[in-house]
């Protein structure tokens, strides 16, 4: 290694270490703005109800989902097994949308648990298989609840 | 294989091997999209839209590798002043471009019936958009600093600052809360795709790697005959 390579390979090096301590403080104290949602949970424990709009993730609890008359206007309960969040939401709702499974609701916080929706996001997991798999998972008993209904 | 990046061996390739190269990646490809559009089965939840996935992965996938390539060449070449690197970085960097437009739009079709939006600014997409613009600022900096040498180092430097950046989207959706689904094919668990589904994926991942090292190929060739032209070939050596 000549003797410049060897001064550029240093001063290289101290830059990365220099980048990573930076780094390092700018992820932390990005963590409280990169949230995309927050979890009902989060909510419950914030002091005060934040304003504006705020999207809301989680899964959407079992035999929650309700149409009201006429209006289609859409009532269910946002959960992640510890809190629960109310949503009421007028409008048509996206095709993944279902008991069981992720979604991320856009909405303004009445209050901490009830949420006016203005936009609903259905959230895909990881997993993909074909409907026939699903039926075999169903009928031997492994389906897993995170898979949906 | 390494030899065949060697700068002289590149032109020794006779024509038969690119023809041959052509044959292969385009019967993969065209394997590939019978085995994703035909015959592999819907999914139990998407339907038909789970086919954008076996185009939108593979390219995102190699959009991620290609500029990781890039950024480790950009650090041999500016520190070892090893030139052939910067070669073989400002060569890749249109293919993983491409790559990275598609797998953006890609994922943009799926995720309007799939989430019902085209776009959101979570953390995978927006750390994914800014690839795409590291990409572009990369290739601007070679089309408009005239120097080689001052616009091999200003290159370097936009490849290894936006190097950091790939950590940050390959794990974006395990630090932080996002829209964007986690990885399904992880190197420690059995992936969470059925295999009827695997197998097309990574048909087309290896029909779209030997497209990039196609193009690559000729690209490479390209880039040495203009170092030639501008009389700069020496500093290969």
């Amino acid at each position: 290694m000549s003797p410049a390579s060897k001064k550029r390979l240093n001063y290289f090096l101290i830059a990365i270490i220099v980048f990573l301590i930076v780094g390092k403080f700018v992820l932390n104290s990005l963590q409280g703005n990169t949230v995309y949602f927050f979890s009902p949970s989060d909510l419950s424990k914030l002091s005060e109800k934040p304003n504006g709009l705020v999207r809301v993730g989680g899964l959407v609890k079992n035999g929650s989902i309700q149409e009201k008359q006429k209006d289609s206007i859409y009532s269910f309960i946002i959960t992640d097994l510890n809190n629960d969040v109310y949503v009421e939401y007028k409008g048509l709702l996206p095709n993944l949308f279902q008991e069981g499974k992720g979604a991320v609701i856009e909405g303004v916080l009445k209050d901490k648990k009830f949420l006016i929706a203005e936009k609903i996001l259905a959230k895909h997991d990881e997993n993909y298989m074909p409907p026939e798999i699903a039926e075999a998972l169903k009928k031997n008993g492994n389906w897993k609840a995170t898979y949906g209904k | 294989m390494l030899n065949l990046f060697r700068i002289k061996k590149i032109f020794e390739l006779s024509d038969n091997f690119f023809y041959w190269l052509k044959i292969i990646f385009l019967s993969i490809i065209i394997f590939g999209l019978i085995l994703s559009l035909v015959i592999s089965p819907k999914d139990y939840l998407q339907g038909d839209t789970v086919r954008i996935m076996y185009v939108h992965v593979p390219s995102s996938w190699l959009s991620l590798m290609i500029f990781s390539t890039m950024g480790v060449c950009s650090i041999i070449s500016l520190i070892f002043k090893i030139r052939v690197c910067t070669i073989y970085a400002k060569s890749l960097a249109p293919i993983g471009f491409t790559f990275s437009l598609i797998s953006v739009f890609t994922g943009s079709l799926w995720g309007q019936p799939t989430w019902g939006t085209f776009w959101t600014w979570d953390a995978r997409l927006t750390s994914m958009l800014l690839l795409v613009f590291f990409y572009i600022f990369y290739i601007l900096s070679w089309t408009f600093i005239k120097n080689f040498f001052t616009a091999e180092k200003y290159s370097s430097i936009i490849a290894i600052v936006g190097l950091a950046n790939i950590p940050i989207i390959k794990f974006s959706v395990e630090w932080w809360n996002t829209l964007h689904q986690p990885a399904s094919i992880k190197l420690t668990e059995s992936p969470a795709i059925h295999a009827s589904m695997l197998t097309p994926l990574l048909v087309m991942f290896f029909g779209f790697g030997l497209f990039a090292l196609f193009i690559f190929l000729i690209r490479y060739k390209t880039e040495i005959l203009k170092l030639k032209k501008d009389k700069l070939n020496n500093i290969l050596k």
